[in-house]
């Protein structure tokens, strides 16, 4: 939460009085749309820094290729969007172009955003135009040789991007097309749930369409398959209570998605975020059908490690999350039946535990709960011993956690 | 604590009162919070600090015969179980006198110092680590008086006995130190070093604990709870760590 | 050095535990700006108080990390005017806290509702018992107990209190407690599961003819979400509840109820290592223009606000009103004069009670769980020919096992050598305990003003306490104790301790944390510093918050009455100062 959701409030309400000339060319329910739908993109999360003006950009976005400097979205004539019209905007959306024709890297998800119509990108546009100008020259981005090399993405793009526009699937019903609008377009869920090949784009094979990535060195789990894989098997309702008030019965946000929750979809109306969830479920049933995945199977424990993590669970982990592993809805997260704890690597487990976590805090429920940081306290034999055991109890079922894997989660901490 | 760029929580908003925005010190100047959420950063936390294994900060040699001897009158050893220098509690006290304890940091030491009365309380002008090495100096002045020239850990157990209980009720006058107010606060330092945490260096391998059944740093006793009369004899564990086993000096 | 002059704010809270947070949650949300000066740090579940760092009796309870450093501001203490006053060098019968939160991190959570008469204290007794001996500085609130019955509520409901009601809105209750004033509705949680030997208790009180109950408790017995939204987890009877932090959200504090929503709010600024060092007047000394604090610099600066509100610590309130001279100092000599008049406190005993056959677990516990009876609390039975008025509650609590404070020996066991440790190995699974927890009227004597030696820190005189129990608590204590002893002899155990409170108030052995008085309310400027809803009679922008607002204590935990005056002040600046910024009341 780098920008307080009052702050935008405040700017709405300054957008609706006196400020930028440009702003009054414009409707106010535009504007309103427009805010919305910049929530609806997270676009504050990149486009603002810790402590900086909001939409000033330079934040920087770490690629493996290098480090992209987002761009400053006010309209500040040297360093912003103050010379771009509805067009520029609309082709960077679409294109991945900037105004001068240049290409944008792919850390701004045009291949997302290229779905965005014309009428929405407008919207956006008119929002970001109602901003307080901020004078701030982002860095140029640092990239590995070639890809410094702008035009390189000409190649890229070759290979990973086609501009598009949404073509609703008239099969399907008006809530599965807005959803699929959403997700695939401006919301760019798969930037983070799908998998990436080895240039960063998002795999297109369908078998791996939202089969889990990676979000700051954390697991952005699949939205397909079962509880030992993803969250496929969670209902529309879990779907819609997650996107809404950051929790359900069954997790609750927090790292990167926890910033997505309190940033982007807890602003989103209940009828986006059913939609949204129409969708999702339509694709894991899909990828149900298609059986593409094998469920993993429990990990043996030997006596020691089933003595030591049952230990530390009870006397570390079973004040919140219960002897039964149940934990409290919406408060203390289950660890039963969670594809979190049960994903194929336990990277994130281990980290969790290691450095702690702070749930999101929603309207409906201002408590962050968080949990404590283990790293102090626990050894990596005793990380990984209560990490098998959480993931091979309670239901659960998934490969063995070893003390080289905490240790490797410890040294890049 | 992740530093890196990717990190994008920080919900901590900190200002120096007149001054710069920037993470500060806990103890200098004041810090603002408006707005911004509950605080927090990955790794926050408040870990107890390890008392050394074998501390020898604080007791010389003489003074640390006199703490052995005198812990295990408080607490001696019987046929089951150890007695308190086993457990570690004359290590404890020394890393506590070495410490912030020792130097009385968080007591009102202001004089002037006039007697008090009982209800009144501590008014000793020494801080515990002063009070402790005063007071075992007069002790042994007062053994080398009383008991032809010998240390208090010279004497058989029952003058020692005889001693403490002098101390205790008043009736061993010491030199410039009040015996009562160092035989309280003997007694019940001995008493935290004993069923204390091992963390602080005393009661190692939880043997006091396991010694009555109490089983230490857990926090979640509801499967107990409607167990009625029921020993239920629970492996206890340290604040420190797990086990006996994962604690320096623990001996499971 | 000149103080640096800082913008002014609308309302100032000096102190942000439990009656800071709640002020700062109602005033904010009257649409003020509200800055709260907190000399210590911020602390929070999970980091500051982590299951993985809180059980450690060493480092909290007996190096006090949570509790104030007397290093910095102490207070003396004498027993009456013919001894000398000399400081509490370190902590010993009561444990003020310090940092965010306040005390209300460690408490127990023993959340109690007044009885109405106890609001009537004088005028009740006198009325029925004719009048009170002359010493006896008793006096009535100002406020009745149906004014309040509505704050308490809310406060119960923002805590999650797990209880089960006595009498709803006349009506008694099976199961409850018969003798409490009325309540418009059951409390927001069912009673906590009980251990074993409160219900060895309730049997043997109800074999008596007593009326127990479950006791009332700001630990959760089970998961809650209060009007706020606020989610307090399950209570996991850790034992490390009283005198400790809550690591599991269980226990309603300030950070569990009011921080999420609060630390939220553009217009509620907390500015932490913030030590107030006296409010400031105007100059014809009619109104509060703010405070002087100092950080931890040393720099010092002055902060205006147009409302001030003391809610710092009892003695603190008492301190600040004294060191900037608003109202007159009370005099024991002559009886005139308020601030600091009627300091008061608790009267405690307790009876052991030793088992060869049954098993306890102690470490199974939580602050407020236990059983208890109301039938020799308040004006619950008549007093007539007994020679004291007052009284307390008698309860089994089971709070905690932790061996360094709680290793019961029998009678007669020595306190050190083999003996002991015998004695203690073979009683920390078998013994319980009862205590009586008694109220301590108001005494001519017994009062609070700044000693003329001591200084603290910052280089203030330090606040001095005269305090000593009088014949009518010891006459009240004994008779509560006596009571629990047949209780505890009906529990047929091997044998009982009995532990009475005898002799003069000591400031060594912790007794309990519920200093009340210094800063009466009232109902009129001669005979108290406060009004009924909590503002200075001297300046109507400042109110002071907290137990130092009782004119005498009753025979309960204080929080959930300090908690109801807190919401009915808020409810009185919100919906009328607010409107017309003057006296609530007329003198």
């Amino acid at each position: 939460m780098k920008i307080a959701l009052p702050v935008l409030a405040a700017l709405l309400a300054l957008a609706g009085g006196t400020t930028a000339s440009r702003a009054e060319d414009n409707d106010w329910s535009v504007i309103q749309r427009g805010l919305y739908l910049t929530r609806a993109g997270d676009c504050a999360a990149c486009h603002t820094v810790e402590g900086g003006k909001p939409f000033a950009g330079g934040y920087p976005l770490k690629t493996p290729f290098g480090t992209v400097y987002s761009a400053n979205l006010t309209p500040d004539g040297d360093t912003g969007l103050g010379t771009w019209d509805e067009g520029d905007f609309y082709r960077a959306m679409n294109a991945g172009r900037s105004k001068d024709g240049s290409r944008l890297y792919p850390a701004f998800p045009y291949t997302h955003f290229t779905y965005v119509t014309r009428e929405d990108s407008d919207a956006i546009f008119s929002y970001l135009q109602t901003l307080q100008p901020v004078r701030n020259r982002v860095s140029k981005p640092d990239l590995v040789w070639p890809l410094s090399w702008r035009f390189l993405m000409i190649g890229w793009n070759w290979l990973n991007f086609d501009e598009k526009s949404f073509v609703p699937d008239a099969g399907k019903s008006p809530a599965y097309n807005r959803g699929k609008y959403l997700v695939e377009g401006l919301m760019h869920c798969g930037m983070c749930h799908s998998p990436k090949n080895v240039i960063g784009a998002e795999e297109d094979d369908p078998g791996d369409r939202f089969a889990g990535g990676m979000a700051e060195g954390w697991l952005a789990p699949p939205l397909v398959g079962g509880s030992r894989e993803g969250i496929g098997d969670w209902s529309e309702d879990d779907l819609v209570q997650y996107l809404k008030y950051g929790r359900n019965g069954r997790s609750i946000a927090f790292g990167p998605m926890a910033q997505v929750v309190s940033l982007s979809t807890q602003h989103m109306t209940d009828d986006d975020l059913q939609a949204v969830a129409t969708y999702l479920k339509d694709i894991a049933i899909q990828q149900q059908d298609r059986g593409t995945k094998e469920t993993k199977q429990a990990a043996q424990m030997s006596d020691d490690v089933k003595h030591v993590g049952a230990l530390v669970y009870a006397t570390q982990c079973s004040a919140c999350h219960r002897a039964d592993g149940k934990g409290v809805p919406n408060m203390l997260p289950p660890l039963a039946d969670s594809s979190f704890v049960q994903a194929d690597h336990p990277r994130s487990v281990i980290r969790l535990i290691l450095e702690g976590g702070k749930g999101v805090a929603t309207s409906k429920f201002p408590t962050p709960h968080k949990m404590p940081a283990f790293d102090w306290k626990l050894t990596d034999d005793e990380v990984a011993a209560v990490a098998t055991y959480v993931r091979n109890s309670f239901g659960n079922g998934a490969p063995a956690v070893s003390a080289d894997d905490v240790e490797e989660v410890r040294k890049a901490q | 604590m992740r530093k890196d760029g990717l990190d994008r929580r920080g919900f901590l908003k900190v200002g120096l009162l007149g001054g710069s925005a920037a993470l500060v010190p806990a103890t200098a100047e004041a810090r603002e919070y408006n707005g911004g959420g509950i605080p927090w950063q990955p790794g926050e936390a408040s870990p107890p600090t390890q008392a050394p294994l074998e501390s020898h900060q604080f007791f010389t040699v003489e003074e640390r015969r006199f703490v052995t001897a005198a812990v295990d009158r408080l607490i001696p050893p019987d046929d089951e179980w150890p007695g308190a220098s086993d457990l570690g509690v004359v290590d404890f006290l020394d890393d506590q006198l070495a410490g912030r304890f020792g130097r009385g940091d968080r007591w009102y030491m202001q004089g002037p110092w006039p007697k008090g009365e009982d209800t009144q309380g501590y008014q000793s002008r020494f801080a515990p680590a002063g009070l402790y090495r005063k007071a075992i100096q007069a002790i042994e002045s007062h053994c080398g008086k009383a008991y032809g020239g010998r240390t208090f850990a010279e004497l058989s157990g029952d003058q020692q006995d005889e001693v403490l209980t002098g101390l205790e009720k008043g009736d061993v006058e010491l030199e410039g130190v009040s015996g009562t107010t160092f035989f309280d606060l003997f007694l019940q330092n001995t008493i935290e070093g004993f069923f204390g945490d091992p963390v602080h260096g005393g009661n190692r391998g939880m043997v006091a604990w396991k010694m009555i059944g109490f089983p230490g740093a857990r926090y979640d006793y509801r499967p107990y709870v409607s167990r009625y009369n029921e020993k239920l004899d629970l492996e206890p564990v340290s604040v420190a760590g797990m086990t006996a086993a994962s604690i320096p000096g623990g001996r499971g | 050095m000149m103080a640096k002059k800082l913008p002014k704010v609308d309302v100032l809270l000096v102190g942000f535990g439990w009656t800071g947070a709640i002020m700062a949650q109602e005033l904010t949300e009257a649409g003020l700006d509200v800055l709260a000066l907190e000399r210590g740090v911020w602390r929070d579940t999970s980091t500051e108080f982590g299951v993985t760092n809180v059980q450690d009796e060493v480092r909290y309870r007996y190096r006090s990390e949570l509790f104030e450093e007397l290093s910095r501001n102490s207070l003396t203490f004498r027993n009456d005017t013919s001894q000398t006053a000399l400081p509490m060098r370190k902590l010993g019968s009561f444990l003020p806290g310090t940092n965010v939160g306040g005390s209300g991190v460690h408490w127990n959570g023993q959340t109690w509702r007044f009885l109405p008469s106890d609001f009537k204290a004088r005028s009740h007794n006198e009325e029925r018992y004719g009048p009170l001996p002359e010493d006896m500085t008793v006096q009535d609130w100002g406020v009745t107990y149906e004014e309040l019955e509505p704050h308490y509520d809310t406060f119960e409901y923002l805590c999650g209190i797990s209880g089960r009601a006595g009498n709803l809105n006349g009506k008694i209750q099976d199961g409850g407690n018969p003798f409490e004033g009325p309540r418009a509705r059951d409390y927001p949680n069912p009673p906590m599961e009980m251990v074993y030997g409160p219900t060895l208790f309730a049997d043997a009180a109800a074999g008596l003819g007593h009326h127990p109950f479950p006791a009332p408790s700001a630990n959760m017995s089970q998961a809650y979400t209060n009007p706020l939204g606020v989610g307090l987890a399950p209570c996991s009877y850790c034992g490390f509840c009283e005198k400790f932090a809550c690591a599991n959200y269980s226990k309603a504090t300030a950070q569990t109820t009011l921080l999420p929503v609060l630390m939220q709010k553009k217009n509620f600024t907390l500015r932490t290592e913030s030590m107030v060092l006296r409010v400031l007047k105007d100059k014809a000394g009619e109104r509060a223009t703010g405070v002087e604090y100092v950080d931890t610099n040393g720099d010092t600066y002055e902060q205006p606000a147009d409302i001030v509100i003391l809610c710092a610590y009892i003695n603190h309130n008492a301190h600040l009103m004294l060191l900037s001279q608003i109202g007159q100092p009370y005099d024991p000599r002559t009886g005139e004069g308020t601030v600091g008049k009627n300091y008061a406190y608790q009267i405690t005993s307790g009876v052991t009670l030793f088992y060869d056959d049954k098993v306890f677990n102690p470490f199974v516990g939580a602050g407020a769980l236990g059983m208890a009876i109301d039938d020799f609390n308040g004006d619950n039975f008549d007093h007539s020919g007994l020679g004291f008025i007052g009284g307390g509650y008698i309860a089994q609590w089971q709070t905690n096992g932790r061996p360094i404070e709680s290793h019961p020996t029998p009678e007669g066991t020595p306190k050190w050598g083999a003996r002991w440790k015998k004695a203690v190995r073979d009683s920390y699974l078998h013994a319980i305990g009862i205590s009586t927890h008694g109220s301590v009227m108001s005494h001519r004597g017994n009062y609070l003003d700044l000693d003329p030696t001591y200084r603290d820190v910052y280089g203030r005189p330090m606040l001095r306490m005269t305090f000593d129990f009088t014949d009518n608590e010891h006459r009240m204590s004994d008779y509560l104790t006596d009571r629990a002893a047949e209780i505890a002899k009906a529990m047929n155990p091997r044998e009982i301790k009995v532990s009475r409170r005898t002799g003069h108030y000591s400031i060594v052995p912790y007794q309990t944390t519920h200093n009340t008085g210094g800063t009466i309310m009232g109902t009129n400027p001669r005979e108290s510093v406060l009004n009924k809803y909590l503002q200075s009679w001297d300046l109507p922008n400042l109110f002071v918050m907290g137990a130092g607002a009782f004119p005498q204590n009753a025979g309960y935990n204080p929080t959930g009455t300090v908690g109801a005056l807190a919401y009915h002040s808020a409810k009185a600046i919100r919906e009328q100062y607010l409107r017309s910024p003057g006296p609530l009341v007329q003198a």
